[in-house]
């Protein structure tokens, strides 16, 4: 396969933003992040650039003017608005079979998810968790607020 | 604040909403509050969770909508895109028109923000399930180290065999199908 030397530009366009490797670890990485937005990991917690990658186990926190955007290996999309509180409980994903599973809570705030290959897979593969509730997702985009009433 | 939320279980501002979605349904979500069970399965179909336990369905609209939810949907990451490469039969070519498709490819990864590359291969359905598996990770890996070569970082580029599961046309077992011999490059 033979190309024009024109793509050779492309690697000056790929070195701005945070070059990570992509480990088998890996969930998701940020690729929208505006004002406050922490991803706390094993007790530490470090800002959250475009770029970053999201493990299972983390929680991704936002402050009150920040909102942060996920995409997720199986290529689900969860995006948190303002103080916020979300945890990546469990995420596998076999990329040949699509079987796996993908399970979070938003433990306060508000969140949009569009559903990856994962729930196209198998209705009980992902699972998102409030503080007061389950949702089982059937192939879907969907919004989720929760909190406790002022 | 996460504290909070924990411990302020008892009257809850819970609302949960069902978006029409970019396919050709809307799909379903359930929300399960101790014994109760409510499906939504409407564009805007909402429920509300004001204590634990208790479930109320409601409708919403999208106005409501951009007003309780506009930060978190304004931060939805670009959907991932897919450009597909067809092999010609028999050889370890190319199609002509997939020339086109790698220029449209590099344009959409640089438009993206820490783009990643996605190459999955396809087989038709000729031969065992196994055999395809390690035949479209192969294919895949051919496309990653052309791309490589072509100025993508490696380090951006992972790589899928999703053997005979996905074809773009439907067929029998052992049909030959030039249309599913093919590589997909996922972009997100």
């Amino acid at each position: 396969m033979k190309f024009p030397m024109i793509f050779l530009a492309l690697p000056l366009a790929l070195t701005i933003g945070v070059l990570q490797a992509a480990a088998a670890e890996d969930a998701g990485q940020i690729k929208v992040s505006k004002g406050a937005v922490q991803i706390e990991r094993s007790g530490e917690r470090m800002p959250a650039p475009v770029g970053s990658v999201v493990r299972q186990g983390d929680l991704v926190i936002t402050g009150a003017d920040g909102s942060v955007g996920i995409t997720f290996r199986d290529n689900s999309l969860l995006s948190v608005g303002p103080d916020s509180v979300l945890s990546i409980d469990r995420f596998v994903f076999d990329s040949t079979t699509h079987q796996g599973a993908f399970e979070s809570s938003l433990k306060q705030g508000t969140l949009a998810v569009v559903s990856g290959k994962l729930a196209k897979q198998s209705p009980e593969a992902m699972k998102v968790r409030t503080p007061a509730a389950i949702l089982g997702v059937r192939g879907t985009e969907f919004l989720v607020r929760t909190g406790s009433k002022d | 604040m996460a504290l909070l939320a924990l411990t302020g279980c008892a009257t809850r501002n819970d609302f949960y909403v069902l978006l029409p979605g970019k396919g050709p349904s809307p799909g379903a979500l359930t929300v399960t509050s101790g014994n109760e069970t409510h499906t939504l399965d409407q564009p805007y179909a909402a429920a509300r969770v004001s204590r634990p336990g208790s479930v109320s369905g409601e409708k919403t609209s999208e106005a409501e909508v951009r007003q309780t939810f506009g930060p978190a949907l304004a931060a939805q990451p670009a959907r991932p895109v897919s450009f597909y490469l067809y092999f010609l039969q028999d050889t370890d070519e190319f199609a002509p028109e997939s020339k086109q498709v790698v220029s449209q490819l590099f344009a959409e990864i640089a438009r993206r923000p820490a783009p990643e590359i996605v190459v999955i291969g396809h087989t038709d359905r000729v031969g065992s399930v196994p055999y395809n598996d390690t035949l479209s990770l192969r294919r895949a890996e051919r496309v990653r180290d052309e791309l490589v070569k072509l100025g993508v970082p490696r380090a951006r580029i992972s790589v899928a065999g999703r053997g005979e599961r996905e074809p773009e046309v439907p067929t029998a077992d052992e049909v030959a199908e030039p249309r599913n011999r093919r590589v997909e490059i996922n972009v997100r």
